[in-house]
């Protein structure tokens, strides 16, 4: 009994994956539907074939079955999505099979899995991709630090069992230096996974690589994509999408590995470790890791290359802080301080757009209406995270039809404007942790044309979080000028 | 207890009241519950719907055709449809997330209660039946789960064929499309129609005219949304 029960354990405790069977040895090659299923988990509807063709296939073990939900001692397991939180499991009288059994609550959104359902996992011949000589097209240059980082990757990508962790300063120019490491691996014919926990990070992606790598098939999925088929050579994704993979690609990147909810959502992590193969190399970007990476780099168990200089090779503007008196009054009556309209009108760059961050999305809708009386501007607009309009009004700052955008966090990553002064007003709320301060300054002197810009944190007491992303944000311009 | 649409904890407050008597526990958060709007106050007489008029402008049209305005005698439901039911609907029963039923069931049985004392005593609950297919694809029938609710003896008397896409024809045209339900066992007893959604009352009044041409005397609804 005792024997039993460890290794149940085990599994239980650990993620591994090595219940995903292997592909079955002399079958005849099928490359339709080794394209369109190789890597993949499913269920039985997202199998677009008859019943006849799939049981036939089934029978030659093109398809083999995984149980969908595991028992252990301890509870189910759901193998899909990884959810092991008892309560998201829930029991139903079942009308497929006639019996009660669970399904797992946690995924249902993503097609239900039942406990009388079986997995799908392609066991025919792997998918095979004609290796193509030269797959980029680019003939942009990289910087000093951009090419240390990108032979790295490049390295660690041909090496294979690997994890490198890219931690690039906002502005450093990260895709760049991807280009050649993906080259080198879809030259070989294998395959890449670009992953990321943000659909608006997938969107802007997603041109760029087709625009350098054109004859190569890349399928972007994000969650009421265009894309559904997912069958490219490269897949551009949210970590969400990797539910439909197992042991898919020979290379799986992270990008903006710290940025929410990768980390709060522990499905996310479980798909993408599952969608990479056992030899595949794991490359992270992050301009800002979280603790536990940083654990691990200071354990030496997680190597890490540094790009702590931006593309066009100035420091990052450092933030200065500002205090306000009465600042939580000030706020109750969605006034902004009277410090940042001080500052406003003593910037050095007046032309510079503006973007001001402040902590709560009733307030940053409130607060447009103070500033265009007390500014004299009329094109103010607020955005946040459910707001349906939030792709036009960045659009719209971007072409400098609005001056100034008032935001919650949710631009604090993945946008870039040319050229604008950043305020943060009331910093030391705890919304802005120093992961949050560094990105949001990290958006000041993008451009090569305007590469500084400032910063300032407005706040009634400084946080620790405030503090510490000064430190590291000065911290890295000296990792600069010594590199 | 976790929140059942947002997975938040609920924590419930100990009071001398809950102490002594413990409240069922809580299926949804204060805040997603806030989110529900029940259907009080004025109603339309005919479908229930908030409505100053007592027949509002949908039941009108239905008053214009002798045959199916009589078919049903009322229909009431407990919440407007509002979208956050929508996507609580959408979830329960496209993508098959059956507990999230345990969410209604407080106001679906007090709303059924007081509704029931308008019938006759022998009324017979029925839910609305799926077609073979559509409930093998969802694995459950959402009319008979929010019926089970009830916890009150029910009767499956009606079978469902698949019919045609419904949602193209006019009001005419799927009115007088052959009527997709089916008996399968004589009652003669009043009945009541259990369903999830009441939108334009078609299905629910083929259901009725099924039942009312095999000889029950009234035919009367009860839906979790209008
Ligand atoms: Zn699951
Ligand atoms: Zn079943
Ligand atoms: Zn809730």
């Amino acid at each position: 009994m005792i024997n039993s029960i460890i290794p149940s354990l085990r599994a239980y405790f650990s993620p591994s994956y090595d219940w995903i069977p292997k592909a079955t040895s002399n079958l005849v090659a099928n490359q339709p539907l080794s394209l369109r299923y190789g890597g993949k988990l499913l269920l039985r509807e997202d199998i677009e074939l008859d019943d006849t063709t799939f049981d036939t296939l089934c029978r030659q073990s093109y398809f083999q079955m995984i149980p969908a939900l595991e028992q252990y001692l301890s509870g189910y397991r759901c193998k899909r999505c990884g959810n092991k939180t008892q309560h998201l499991f829930a029991k139903f009288a079942c009308a497929r099979c006639g019996n009660s059994h669970h399904y797992c609550r946690k995924c249902v959104e993503m097609g239900r899995v039942l406990a009388c359902q079986p997995l799908y996992y392609w066991t025919g011949p792997p998918p095979v991709w004609e290796g193509c000589d030269d797959p980029l097209l680019w003939n942009g240059t990289l910087t000093k630090h951009q090419q240390l980082a990108s032979s790295e990757i490049a390295h660690a990508m041909e090496k294979g069992r690997a994890e490198l962790l890219t931690w690039a300063v906002c502005g450093a120019g990260k895709t760049e230096m991807l280009f050649y490491g993906i080259a080198n691996v879809l030259r070989a014919g294998k395959r890449v996974c670009l992953a990321t926990p943000r659909a608006d990070v997938v969107r802007e992606l997603l041109p760029r690589f087709r625009h350098v790598f054109p004859k190569t098939t890349i399928d972007g999925l994000y969650g009421g994509s265009e894309d559904k088929a997912g069958t490219g050579q490269l897949i551009i994704a949210t970590t969400h999408q990797l539910i439909r993979y197992a042991q898919a690609f020979d290379v799986v990147i992270i990008d903006e590995i710290d940025a929410f909810p990768y980390h709060a959502d522990p499905t996310l992590p479980f798909v993408t470790k599952r969608a990479a193969k056992p030899s595949a190399a794991m490359i992270y970007l992050t301009a800002t890791p979280r603790h536990n990476q940083l654990q691990r780099i200071r354990t030496n168990r997680l190597p890490v290359v540094f790009v702590p200089v931006r593309f066009h090779g100035h420091p990052l503007p450092v933030p200065t802080f500002c205090s306000c008196s009465r600042l939580k009054q000030t706020l109750a009556t969605s006034q902004a301080p009277q410090a940042f309209y001080q500052w406003y009108y003593n910037r050095k760059e007046k032309e510079r757009q503006l973007l001001i961050f402040v902590p709560r999305v009733d307030l940053a809708e409130r607060m447009v209406s103070s500033l265009s009386a007390n500014l004299s501007v009329s094109a103010i607009s607020a955005v946040h995270a459910a707001d349906t309009d939030r792709a036009d009004k960045v659009q719209q700052f971007r072409d400098r039809k609005l001056f100034v955008l008032v935001t919650t966090t949710i631009l604090e990553r993945g946008v870039t404007f040319p050229s604008v002064d950043v305020a943060v007003i009331d910093a030391g709320h705890s919304v802005f942790d120093q992961a949050a301060l560094v990105q949001i300054a990290g958006r000041a002197g993008r451009s090569p044309d305007d590469p500084t810009g400032e910063v300032v944190f407005f706040h009634d007491g400084k946080s620790e979080a405030m503090v510490g992303a000064v430190k590291t944000i000065k911290a890295m311009n000296k990792k600069g000028e010594q590199a | 207890m976790h929140c059942l649409w947002c997975d938040k904890q609920i924590i419930v407050e100990v009071t001398w009241d809950n102490f002594l008597y413990p409240d069922k526990p809580k299926k949804l958060c204060i805040e997603c519950k806030s989110q529900l709007t029940k259907i009080t106050g004025a109603i339309c007489k005919l479908c229930g719907r908030k409505s100053e008029d007592e027949q509002c402008k949908d039941c009108e049209r239905w008053g214009g055709n002798r045959q199916w305005s009589k078919v049903l005698s009322f229909n009431r439901s407990v919440y407007s449809y509002n979208p956050m039911l929508q996507a609580m609907i959408a979830k329960w029963k496209y993508r098959g997330d059956y507990q999230l039923v345990e969410a209604f069931q407080t106001d679906f049985r007090e709303a059924f209660k007081q509704i029931v004392r308008a019938c006759p005593k022998d009324t017979v609950v029925v839910p609305i039946p799926l077609s073979d297919k559509r409930r093998y694809e969802r694995a459950f029938n959402q009319a008979e789960a929010l019926t089970q609710l009830l916890e009150v003896p029910y009767q499956c008397l009606l079978t469902r064929r698949e019919g045609e896409k419904q949602s193209k024809k006019t009001r005419q045209e799927r009115l007088s499309s052959t009527n997709p339900f089916q008996i399968i066992e004589v009652v003669r007893n009043p009945i009541i129609l259990i369903d999830d959604i009441y939108t334009t009352g078609i299905t629910i009044r083929h259901a009725a005219k099924c039942l009312i041409d095999a000889g029950c005397p009234t035919v009367y609804s009860f839906t979790l949304a209008r």
